[in-house]
């Protein structure tokens, strides 16, 4: 069966992945890295380019995209979690 | 492959031929319209600056207001100033003069008013034009495109499709012998150390690494949190989360051409290449400085789409959102959006962007121009007095 993805992965260590169309509390994401797929249940609604963990991320550990660092997670984030302003903080450009 | 540009006095050619009129300032700048809206074929800018400013302030402005004057898409330029104000409108033309091209100055004060200055105008304008539809056009190589890069209106589809794709088309001008600039110093926040990878020099790596760390210490002794502008509330409603997303998704759009140097906003570059150019994350601001420093086209990537366009270059929007590629579809150039939908590569859209850039050389009008798009907005760096 061909499978199609709702997700993207940017890098492979990427603990997020970007939804590429709106999906719901329930749903199963796929994503590919390379020939593999995987998947993850989502335990929040997530609107079309939202991110989502596809690891368990401990509070003040990094979220990784694209390879990089880009934020900490301002408290525990379990995967099929919606990722975003509300759980993650930026290390730069706050003028500390 | 090639195109049929117009030939400056100076050896660059422009893919537009318009006559100029400038306000050094402010208090010109409806005078000007007025004077352009006259004669067919004839442009105006809404400059909002030009007084009651000092220093490094003053001096980007003229960099800024020359750099129109003297980018290739122009064939002549009628300064008209105050006669009070800081930009002074003949320093102004002189700057300009230094192409070769024709340029006169009016000064409302010396002139004696609106009406007599806009009469007037209006006869210069018309020989310009007439000047203008005389300039010689020919066929050159690639390598004589300045192309500026840009993003607004972004979301995370940004960073998968319409930057990676805008990237290949930067990489294939590069490639050709012609010139690129990526700008939007806080758009490198995150992203700077694999950019100074890509420094032709460990000098021009360090430069580039100090000109993000300048613009943060800024925010520091003012203690200024930038979240609410970076990312925006629309970027944010689109899904990106924090400046460093932001970033790293940007800088895709320069694609992987070895950085030659860092520019000043509005700086011309001495050698063709790819450069980064000192500018805020302000799109239109960073537009208008790259306008400044010789592009005669610039390419725009949005998720969430934007009309913007420019007084005196084609601004090609490419967007990366399937939603809203049909909400603003009016002002869209080159759908992005397929790479998101998997129905085309990355590749495949970047060849169709450059296809896009060569087509927008030979004169096809892009939306903004059809659409009659001016937006213009000089970046400034003091307080006003």
């Amino acid at each position: 069966m061909k499978q199609i993805a709702n997700a993207v992965i940017m890098y492979p260590d990427d603990n997020v992945v970007t939804a590429i169309t709106d999906l719901s509390k329930g749903e199963i994401v796929k994503y590919r890295v390379s020939d593999q797929w995987f998947e993850v249940s989502l335990i929040d609604n997530i609107s079309f380019g939202h991110k989502l963990a596809v690891k368990e991320i401990k509070a003040f550990e990094p979220i990784i995209k694209y390879g990089e660092n880009i934020g900490l997670a301002t408290c525990d984030i379990s995967a099929g979690e919606h990722v975003h302003v509300h759980n993650v903080d930026s290390v730069r450009g706050k003028g500390n | 492959m090639e195109f049929l540009g117009y030939l400056r006095p100076n050896g660059k050619v422009g893919v537009r031929n318009h006559v100029l009129v400038l306000p050094s300032v402010v208090c010109s700048s409806t005078t000007t319209a007025q004077i352009a809206a006259k004669v067919e074929g004839a442009v105006s800018l809404p400059n909002q600056t030009g007084c009651a400013q000092v220093g490094n302030d003053v001096e980007q402005t003229m960099r800024t207001l020359a750099g129109f004057g003297r980018n290739p898409n122009v064939a002549a330029v009628l300064v008209v100033g105050l006669g009070c104000e800081s930009v002074n409108a003949y320093e102004l033309a002189e700057l300009i003069k230094e192409t070769g091209k024709p340029v006169e100055v009016l000064v409302i004060q010396e002139v004696g008013g609106t009406i007599k200055t806009v009469e007037k105008g209006i006869e210069i304008v018309k020989r310009f034009k007439e000047y203008a539809d005389q300039v010689p056009r020919k066929m050159v190589g690639l390598d004589e495109l300045v192309i500026g890069v840009e993003c607004g209106g972004s979301d995370t589809t940004s960073g998968i499709a319409s930057n990676p794709a805008a990237g290949v088309a930067s990489d294939l001008i590069v490639e050709a012998g012609g010139t690129t600039f990526l700008s939007e110093t806080p758009e490198l926040i995150g992203a700077e150390h694999i950019l100074a990878k890509r420094a032709i020099s460990p000098e021009v790596g360090e430069k580039l690494i100090q000109t993000v760390a300048t613009f943060e210490e800024k925010l520091s002794k003012e203690g200024i949190d930038f979240r609410g502008a970076q990312p925006s509330p629309g970027n944010i409603a689109g899904g990106l989360t924090t400046i460093e997303e932001k970033s790293l998704g940007a800088i895709y759009k320069s694609g992987m051409a070895p950085i030659l140097d860092v520019l000043a906003y509005g700086e011309e570059p001495k050698e063709k290449g790819h450069y980064f150019m000192d500018s805020p994350g302000f799109d239109v601001e960073s537009n208008t400085g790259m306008i400044a420093s010789g592009a005669q086209i610039l390419l725009f990537t949005t998720g969430r789409g934007t009309p913007v366009g420019s007084p005196i270059a084609p601004v090609i929007k490419i967007i990366g959102n399937p939603k809203m590629a049909s909400i603003m579809a009016d002002n869209i150039d080159v759908d992005a959006s397929l790479i998101v939908q998997g129905l085309k590569t990355v590749q495949e859209v970047g060849k169709d962007i450059f296809n896009e850039i060569v087509e927008v050389a030979n004169g096809k009008l892009t939306k903004a121009e059809e659409l009659g798009h001016f937006e213009f907005a000089i970046n400034r760096v003091g307080p006003s007095f």
